[in-house]
């Protein structure tokens, strides 16, 4: 659905002084896929996005989206992605109805009112449909703004920091509504600070700065970073145990926590019942057992540390 | 064509909101009908006096308009009434400026210019729509406050010589030719100005500068430097001509999609 092969974005500032905000971006987002793409302030995502929205183009590389070719196609891929800006940037003067019947019929939808209804309902914007958008609380604009970005039914979305300054209750509403729209088979390219979001809606994730630091999912991301890791809560810990355990084949490293065991492993699928066995076998009370789970906030740190300490290396 | 149609819609729709809009499209062709219509009317009160006058009181620059039958009362109107001619033809500047000046700067402060690139809309009909929607009101009321004031004429007492040299074609290609022309120089001004402000009053009050070249002829018309006559109208619209085809190349060249999202100030 979305393809970039060394797609690259260079801005002359001024003559001799550039900016390298893309670099040789490579990547493929198939239909359906909800995909992150993570990245610090300045690091070119919104350049990115514009990029694949047909808005600006690349200085090199190709890139498709919807078997469109950037640059070559641009009308048809603006006529069938649709895009959640940064800011919301409503006509605050006009009604949310004036508002989405402009862009309806921009979009050459062939039933404005009905596309138009259809979303002020689903967004719970009809009983406020007449009231000029400037009147509307942040939560309110950017549902406005999601919905405006679907009336003609686009298969693929870009959105741009869709829950940025909502607060909790607008944002659960507006990740609701992504979720949502994923059920319905829609491919996401969703540019976010907020990692716990990406973290629930995302089937993948990009770290993103200037270049492609890291994608896959965030499972797989946890794993290579950190392995996966088991913590087995014990009534008495006896150091006596470790040893047994650390023997069985496939275990990587076992510390001990408090009362706590944590055994570092590649499938605790297959290994958990063994270990639980074993810790038993020698007269351990066991607990509780859990997975111990990286939040992606730190998987993005330490990423991202990774990378400027590679780069300072270079 | 539609989505010129929509973006004219939307521009409207918006834009007359704006009461400082609002204003300036009614003031401004207001004062610039009834001023000369009251000059005129007031000149014509004292006709009998200024019918016995001779041609000498008329400032010897301006004689060549005064053609053989017109009493020196009339000529003196014709002279008195060519002034507001470029009165008449400041109204396709300042109107189309204070449209543009909102439309596109105002979009510009919003953020809702980047949803609206990223719609089918080419970049032509952005231009398009947003040229028209500026330009057609102003040409529109400078058509219909110069339809008002001929209507008016009669009513006030005006000699049919005077109404005749003002329906002639001096008054008539200034109106109906060099008023849009002056129009589409506005707006791709203003557009260009919208390139590197963010202010839509900023923007405004730069545009406006372009009144400055009427304002030139107004002052060395009444300084005797120059009559506005037929030779002269047909000048001027060549010379607007030219000014149109490098305004629109300045306004297509600045209004890109990629221009616009990043190096609009």
């Amino acid at each position: 659905m979305i393809e970039s092969k060394g797609l690259t974005k260079i801005f002359e500032i001024k003559k001799g002084a550039d900016i390298l905000a893309v670099q040789d971006l490579t990547l493929s987002v198939p239909e359906g896929e909800v995909f992150g793409f993570l990245g610090p302030n300045g690091a070119g995502k919104t350049t990115t996005v514009r990029m694949l929205t047909s808005l600006i183009g690349p200085t090199s590389g190709s890139a498709w989206v919807n078997r469109f070719q950037v640059g070559v196609d641009d009308q048809e891929i603006r006529r069938s992605v649709g895009v959640l800006t940064e800011s919301p940037g409503l006509y605050e003067r006009l009604s949310a109805r004036k508002n989405l019947t402009i862009y309806a019929n921009l979009y050459d939808v062939g039933d404005v009112d009905g596309q138009v209804g259809k979303y002020l309902h689903m967004l719970g914007l009809w009983s406020r449909r007449d009231d000029p958008a400037g009147s509307f609380s942040k939560g309110m604009r950017q549902k406005l703004a999601i919905a405006r970005a679907l009336l003609h039914e686009p298969k693929v979305l870009f959105l741009d920091e869709p829950t940025s300054g909502l607060d909790p209750e607008a944002a659960r509403l507006v990740r609701a509504f992504i979720e949502q729209l994923r059920g319905q088979g829609r491919t996401i390219f969703l540019c976010t600070h907020n990692l716990n979001e990406a973290d629930r809606l995302c089937d993948r994730i990009g770290i993103f700065k200037s270049h492609l630091i890291e994608i896959d999912t965030p499972e797989n991301l946890r794993k290579k970073l950190y392995g996966r890791k088991v913590v087995f809560h014990l009534r008495e810990l006896n150091p006596a145990w470790l040893d047994p355990i650390r023997a069985l084949p496939g275990i990587q490293d076992i510390e001990c926590v408090g009362q706590k065991l944590v055994v570092a492993m590649d499938d605790p699928e297959r290994m958990n019942p063994e270990i639980i066995r074993l810790l038993v076998d020698s007269g351990a009370d066991i607990l509780f057992v859990g997975e111990l789970r990286h939040s992606l906030e730190e998987i993005y740190i330490q990423t991202m540390q990774e990378n400027q300490e590679a780069e300072a290396g270079a | 064509m539609k989505h010129i149609k929509t973006i004219i819609d939307k521009e409207w729709a918006e834009v007359f909101k704006n009461r400082m809009v609002l204003f300036t499209m009614i003031f401004m062709p207001l004062i610039f009908t009834i001023l000369p219509l009251a000059m005129l009317y007031f000149t014509g009160q004292g006709m009998d006096e200024m019918a016995a006058a001779s041609t000498a009181d008329v400032p010897v620059e301006f004689l060549s308009v005064c053609t053989g039958d017109m009493t020196g009362g009339e000529c003196m109107q014709i002279y008195v009434v060519n002034q507001f001619l470029l009165m008449f033809m400041m109204l396709p500047v300042i109107i189309p400026v204070t449209i543009a000046a909102y439309s596109i700067v105002g979009e510009k402060a919003t953020h809702s210019l980047e949803p609206l690139l990223a719609t089918p809309v080419t970049t032509f009909e952005l231009l398009a729509g947003k040229s028209l929607a500026a330009a057609l009101p102003a040409i529109i009321v400078g058509w219909v406050s110069f339809g008002v004031f001929l209507l008016a004429l009669p009513l006030i007492g005006v000699s049919q010589v005077v109404i005749g040299y003002i329906a002639g074609p001096t008054w008539l290609l200034a109106i109906l030719v060099a008023g849009p022309l002056m129009a589409i120089a506005a707006v791709n001004f203003a557009i260009y100005i919208s390139s590197r402000v963010n202010d839509p009053r900023v923007a405004e009050q730069i545009s406006v500068l372009l009144v400055v070249p009427i304002l030139g002829l107004i002052f060395a018309q009444l300084a005797g430097m120059i009559v506005i006559n037929l030779l002269v109208m047909l000048s001027f619209i060549g010379g607007m001509i030219l000014v149109d085809i490098g305004m629109i190349y300045l306004g297509a060249t600045i209004f890109q999609r990629e221009k616009i999202l990043t190096r609009w100030k």
